[in-house]
């Protein structure tokens, strides 16, 4: 009789603790130790997950097509002002680095063939799936993005998944027409990076106000903000080379000293994530397509390297050596790798009235008249390295 | 002259929700929560299903009803959030008992009651995600960072207020 009154009289607060103890043992069962990578989740767990993903799917499909056909119909015939400017600009920055392509090619071979010389394996992008995002976490304690692709599409757990700007993470679950991707500023979130310019490896972690940090190195003076970051391929999930982002700042982290907190800034804006590619499959050897591009880029570059040691043939319209603007490609310019040029003499270093160009037209000289070399005006000639 | 609350206890044990309301408005917060900061990310800040489990719990006034929902909704969100399942579970089972355990006691209808509620409660959810993921998860990167937790706590007020406001007119008053 006591006890069922001691059961009346606490009835609301032994509800809450047998809620509370449930969910504790849930939790104790679902993040035991070790954690198998490819399957972050138990059966069980995933499961649910599994039957919550696909309630809920449908819905987020509807309200992504309702909020891309509203911001693509605003972007694709509203949104077009200063398209031709920006085509001509692209035009002109493609050339450019088809220019830059060419002036590392050769290094790329070079290193191609020190990796084959010492037998180095390695990985290239074999196959991808592209696919758009529909979803995310909602939560600041978690980044996680949907996509509208699974297992059916040949997707698993751990496949990297990319942007053309970079790395966003990597696929966690799988279901049969959706994933999860657990984005690199996700807090269990992890890479092997390495910084491009002093060639340190170091671990790449997400944090859990969604920052991108590395917190695995001792203070380097070398290391400084605005160092390119890329994948290291060390941790079997990502190719190698894949950039990943740049250090933003260095600062001792008071929970793991001597090491620092090097934050990273993505080079992917993680929050506006619209469509992404999943690797699906690498391969020992370069793609066809990419196996072209290298031999023709490769090709240009010997062209170009042919006509710096030619005589100098200077262009007025780009005003400089073809070959020469076209091996440093800095300079902005529109220059043409290898153009078909009118020959001009050199410009003399003391010009005088013989020099050409200094005489005037005949249409604007006049029998006994003084023309300009007489005056003394000598037109001044043109500079080799002036660019437009 | 004693000041009389416009809601006699009589109503206050009467407030009711259809089955309708009580199944669709949480899963359609948790399902906002998700969709809301693929818009802007910023509103991520947000804690749409601790706002309705809060409404609950003090329309309600049972701790068991507000315990039982809470969980629910929590973990709801820890599944379509890919955190370990039982996280929000846990806060939010807490947040419906200790929110119905307080409507019970006071007149929950006025604004600066809810303003009150809202904030604190609010905070109580950021100290208990805090010990759940640092003390039973161990995770000992995750840190409390008050400004960022009284920012979204007066985040999570401000949408409370209307939020509240606006389920108000899906009460069945018998």
């Amino acid at each position: 009789m006591q006890a069922m009154d001691f059961l009346t009289q606490y009835k609301n607060a032994l509800f809450l603790i047998g809620v509370l103890l449930s969910l504790a043992i849930a939790l104790a069962v679902q993040v035991r130790s070790p954690l198998d990578a490819a399957q972050p989740d138990g059966p069980s767990v995933r499961l649910i997950r599994m039957w919550a993903m696909t309630a809920v799917t449908p819905l987020e499909r509807v309200t992504h097509a309702i909020g891309y056909s509203v911001g693509h119909g605003w972007s694709d015939y509203i949104a077009l002002r200063h398209v031709r400017q920006q085509n001509k600009d692209l035009q002109q920055q493609l050339e450019r680095m088809r220019i830059e392509e060419a002036a590392i090619s050769e290094d790329a071979l070079q290193g191609r063939r020190l990796q084959a010389m010492l037998g180095f394996r390695e990985k290239y992008v074999g196959s991808t799936v592209a696919a758009q995002v529909i979803g995310a976490s909602g939560s600041e304690q978690s980044h996680i993005l949907t996509i509208d692709k699974g297992m059916r599409d040949g997707l698993r757990p751990d496949m990297p998944v990319i942007t053309q700007d970079g790395v966003v993470g990597k696929l966690r679950d799988v279901f049969p027409s959706t994933a999860e991707v657990l984005e690199i500023n996700d807090q269990s979130s992890g890479a092997g990076v390495i910084l491009a310019s002093i060639r340190i490896r170091a671990i790449l972690s997400g944090t859990l106000t969604g920052r991108v940090q590395i917190d695995n190195l001792t203070a380097d003076s070398r290391i400084k903000p605005g160092e390119q970051v890329l994948t290291s391929g060390g941790d079997q999930v990502y190719p190698r080379g894949l950039p990943v982002g740049v250090v933003e700042s260095i600062a001792p982290d008071p929970d793991h000293q001597p090491y620092t907190a090097i934050r990273i800034r993505p080079a992917v804006d993680l929050d506006r994530v619209e469509e992404v590619l999943v690797i699906t499959g690498m391969q020992p050897e370069m793609t066809p397509d990419a196996q072209h591009d290298l031999t023709t880029a490769a090709a240009q570059h010997a062209a170009d390297l042919s006509a710096e040691r030619l005589p100098g043939i200077y262009d007025e319209q780009t005003g400089g050596a073809a070959g020469a603007s076209g091996a440093t490609g800095t300079t902005g310019t529109t220059v043409t790798p290898a153009p078909a040029v009118t020959p001009h003499p050199l410009p003399a270093v003391h010009p005088d009235r013989f020099t050409s160009g200094s005489t005037p037209p005949a249409d604007e000289m006049t029998p006994g008249g003084a023309n300009s070399s007489a005056s003394g005006q000598q037109p001044q000639p043109t500079q080799p390295g002036a660019t437009k | 002259m004693v000041t009389r609350s416009y809601m006699s206890r009589r109503e206050v044990e009467q407030q009711r929700f259809s089955i309708p309301v009580t199944v669709l408005v949480p899963v359609g917060a948790v399902l906002l929560q998700v969709l809301l900061p693929r818009v802007f990310a910023g509103l991520a800040i947000l804690d749409l299903p601790f706002v309705v489990t809060l409404f609950f719990a003090i329309s309600r006034r049972s701790p068991i009803a507000g315990t039982a929902t809470g969980a629910a909704i929590g973990i709801l969100q820890d599944v379509l959030t890919g955190q370990p399942i039982g996280v929000n579970g846990m806060a939010k089972a807490v947040i419906g008992y200790a929110g119905a355990s307080l409507g019970s006691r006071i007149d929950v209808e006025n604004t600066t009651t809810r303003t009150l509620l809202a904030f604190g409660f609010s905070l109580l959810q950021s100290v208990l995600l805090y010990l759940i993921e640092r003390r039973l998860l161990g995770i000992r990167a995750y840190h409390m960072q008050w400004l960022h937790e009284l920012l979204r706590a007066a985040a999570n007020t401000a949408l409370a207020l209307p939020v509240c406001l606006l389920l108000d007119h899906a009460r069945h008053q018998e």
